[in-house]
């Protein structure tokens, strides 16, 4: 390990001050770092609201165990209140999905990743990101601070959906909904920032031989994603701007009281939230498309077509919105294209998820954590594909449409990819951001709890969802024919506990790892991408000079070589025998 | 605009696999998302109207005179900005600040005659909250009016720098500066016969 300290062509040296060095800092890797401190601290918070949600669930209106010091009226003496649920589930989802998935996924890794993996010095605009760093900061700030306005967190479920959202009397919620669109909009325009750095660099400060069809297949997706984003999001910008003036100045976008339409809310929201859904699941899986071929030893099977699948899903993912909105009163005729369309978005999925088993064939497989962590996304994120196939079908989704069996697939695909992978990628980083390894029993266990946990929550939401039991209700119980489910819930809720639990051995392994774990070569898992061409971790500016790429990234198990491995940076094969 | 005058222009130290400055790559995938924006906006507007029907009769009480004006406002305006980028292409800051000023002169006469238009709506009593047609109008207006003001903001701190030392340096942010002026205007060109003609 040597530290190269110069200055790749920045206005600063490396006697900068601990400010400009950790808070403010305009480095890639640093900034990476930030994105993914705040998403694991709102990970920590996205889970206790899940813990009492599952409470309530399984053991209806009793006093949570350690939360009596909550005041009232948000919660009493531990009993969590109708209005209050109400907040739990839309801050979840609004968290999870803004506010961990997107910038763990493509936040930490994408910032770290993107320029030491197209071998640049930095992001093309170091200050634009940082500047994305410290909105989406500013926006994580307002929306926890929801909690503690009067009336309390916005109450109308993360979709918003008008007109709940957009008069204040129907949820009894006044600032909590303003702002939670104000935090989106912050949101939102952080990952405009980010998506102008994320696409600029990948296209124009690739390393020289870096052609578009040798980027390792983490870029790519990244770079889809961050089309998919910055494509989607803009109706969702006018659309939030829209209920805002709804809630604050009297206009009547979304409230048909006034010659609005409700339905334009839906429309508006879906055309970014079906596209945002690839855009948290297509870099969870560029994590782990990384990880298989360096733990099989071989070639990525069919890595164009994967390409060709990463675009087609993202192309597909614009005309998919409506199966949202099946049973939302849209004109039943247009129901079949959309159907159509969602089951067609198979396609291309499968031809990923197929090429990654066809990738295991005659591999020398090995099972690190980074590994397992990697199968684990895949194996379960099959189940919530599966399951998507039978909400995509219009008439199998009048029947689904609102249960536990929506909300179990959408963890089934959302959770492997953010967690299974975003844990896959932070295991297999790691010893890239921090230059030291994680140990690997407590990744092992912390996978096994993460697996069983994860399932055991899951699976028997399927079962409650299919029986009937629908979602966002503050008790089930109270309804006769879902009396029977109470089994379901409590053992759902314990396998919760377990799933957070499971955590520990995480947060402990990370801290640990970072100050005491075993020192970390410049290429601990004998990978070929260009990150691993620089020491652990990486200096400031990345590389001592330009790597020149010769080939593609995943060049494994060549015949005739003596090593199993030759990296992307490396002249020419060495020949068997010197 | 002319592309191989710029690519000479670009950023020396910055490397380039396209042969194109990143600045300019970075301000299309903005205007991209921009257009996102306004498109949503306006699709969502075009529906409603379509929807609703009837609105050709509130529509009337809106002031096409000044529009008329700010339209030829604006126009003129990223002409004038056009002259600024030629001018900087050829390392003429004299003239490029001379048009960067009368860009953010004439960016200030359309805020003033779309401010004294709202004001004369609202005195006779149409306000957002008056019909959907207004909400729309107030919205899509307002979200205009803020870009016309965020462009003036840099064209202003361009003509500011472009005093000092930093010109060598900055001169080529006159392209960019121009392209989000366009799309400013390309907005106005969208906005101007939806919502003061049809």
């Amino acid at each position: 390990m040597q530290a190269v300290a110069e200055a790749h062509g920045h206005e600063h040296g490396d006697e900068l001050s601990f400010w400009r060095k950790y808070v403010f800092s305009v480095d890639h890797k640093v900034i990476g770092k930030q994105y993914m401190s705040l998403a694991l601290f709102m990970m920590l918070i996205g889970g206790l609201t899940a813990f009492l949600i599952r409470w309530q669930l399984a053991w209806p209106e009793t006093p949570v165990p350690g939360f009596g010091w909550v005041p009232e009226p948000t919660m009493f003496d531990g009993v969590v209140p109708p209005e209050f649920y109400n907040a739990l589930i839309t801050m979840h989802g609004t968290i999870m999905v803004f506010f961990v998935a997107m910038p763990f996924l493509l936040g930490a890794f994408g910032n770290f990743l993107i320029p030491l993996m197209v071998g640049a010095d930095d992001m093309a605009f170091p200050r634009l990101n940082m500047m994305s760093f410290w909105t989406i900061f500013t926006a994580s700030m307002v929306l926890l601070s929801a909690f503690f306005v009067p009336a309390g967190a916005a109450a109308a479920g993360w979709t918003g959906y008008a007109p709940l959202s957009a008069d204040p009397q129907y949820t009894g919620v006044t600032w909590g909904i303003n702002l939670w669109l104000i935090a989106l909009a912050l949101e939102f325009a952080s990952f405009l920032m980010g998506g102008v750095n994320f696409l600029t660099t990948a296209i124009n400060m690739r390393a020289p031989g870096l052609t578009l069809m040798r980027l390792p297949l983490m870029v790519w997706t990244q770079v889809t994603a961050a089309v998919l984003f910055m494509l989607s999001v803009g109706p969702l910008v006018g659309g939030a701007v829209m209920l805002l003036l709804d809630r604050t100045i009297g206009t009547g976008f979304f409230r048909p009281d006034r010659g609005g339409d409700a339905l334009l809310w839906q429309h508006l929201f879906w055309f970014f939230g079906h596209p945002e859904v690839y855009v948290v699941m297509l870099p969870g899986f560029g994590i782990i498309l990384e990880i298989f071929p360096v733990f099989t030893r071989k070639p990525l099977f069919a890595y164009k077509a994967i390409i060709y699948s990463i675009i087609g899903t993202g192309i597909l993912s614009f005309i998919v919105w409506a199966h949202h909105m099946f049973v939302s009163g849209i004109d039943p005729r247009l129901a079949t294209p959309f159907s159509v369309t969602t089951i067609l978005i198979s396609v291309p999925f499968a031809i990923m998820v197929f090429s990654m088993v066809a990738s295991f064939r005659g591999g020398a497989i090995s099972y690190p954590t980074p590994m397992l962590f990697a199968v684990g996304t895949l194996a379960t994120f099959v189940i919530g594909g599966v399951t998507g196939i039978f909400l995509g079908s219009a008439a199998v989704d009048i029947f689904l449409h609102g249960t536990y069996f929506v909300v179990a697939h959408f963890h089934y695909t959302l959770f492997p990819s953010v967690l299974f992978g975003g844990f896959a990628g932070v295991y297999f980083w790691f010893p890239k951001m921090f230059g030291r390894m994680m140990n690997e029993t407590l990744g092992k266990i912390h996978f096994w709890i993460t697996l069983v946990g994860f399932n055991c929550v899951f699976i028997p939401l399927f079962l409650a969802g299919a029986a009937g039991n629908m979602r966002r209700v503050y008790n089930p119980m109270q309804y006769d024919f879902l009396k029977h489910l109470s089994g379901i819930h409590q053992f759902a809720t314990i396998a919760t506990v377990v799933l957070l639990i499971g955590q520990v051995p995480f947060v402990i392994n990370f801290f640990w790892s970072l100050f005491a774990g075993q020192p970390a070569t410049d290429n601990p898992w004998r990978a070929n991408t260009l990150e691993w061409a620089t020491s652990s971790p990486p200096p400031h500016g990345n590389f001592e000079k330009v790597p020149t790429v010769y080939r593609d990234p995943y060049e494994y198990s060549l015949p005739g070589m003596t090593q199993d491995f030759l990296p992307q940076y490396a002249p020419a094969p060495a020949p068997r025998g010197v | 605009m002319s592309s191989v005058a710029i690519a000479e222009h670009g950023d020396a130290e910055s490397r380039e696999f396209t042969a194109q400055p990143l600045g300019r790559i970075g301000v299309w995938w903005f205007l991209a998302s921009e257009i996102m924006v306004f498109g949503g906006l306006i699709g969502s507007y075009i529906l409603s109207r379509v929807a609703a029907g009837g609105w050709a009769a509130e529509r009337a009480h809106v002031n096409t005179r000044i529009a008329i004006i700010n339209t030829i406002v604006l126009v003129t305006s990223s002409f004038t900005i056009v002259k600024a980028h030629a001018a900087a292409e050829a390392d003429n800051r004299g003239q490029a600040r001379r048009f960067m000023l009368l860009t953010v002169i004439l960016g200030c006469m359309f805020l003033c005659f779309k401010g004294y238009e709202y004001s004369i709506e609202i005195e006779h009593g149409f306000t957002p909250a008056t019909s959907l047609f207004w909400s729309f109008y107030y919205t899509m207006t307002g979200l205009h009016g803020l870009h016309v003001l965020i462009g003036i903001i840099i064209n202003l701190s361009l003509f500011l720098l472009a005093g000092g030392a930093a010109w060598p340096r900055i001169k080529h942010r006159v392209e960019y500066a121009g392209l989000y002026w366009h799309f400013v205007d390309v907005v106005w060109i969208f906005l101007f016969p939806l919502l003061y003609l049809a």
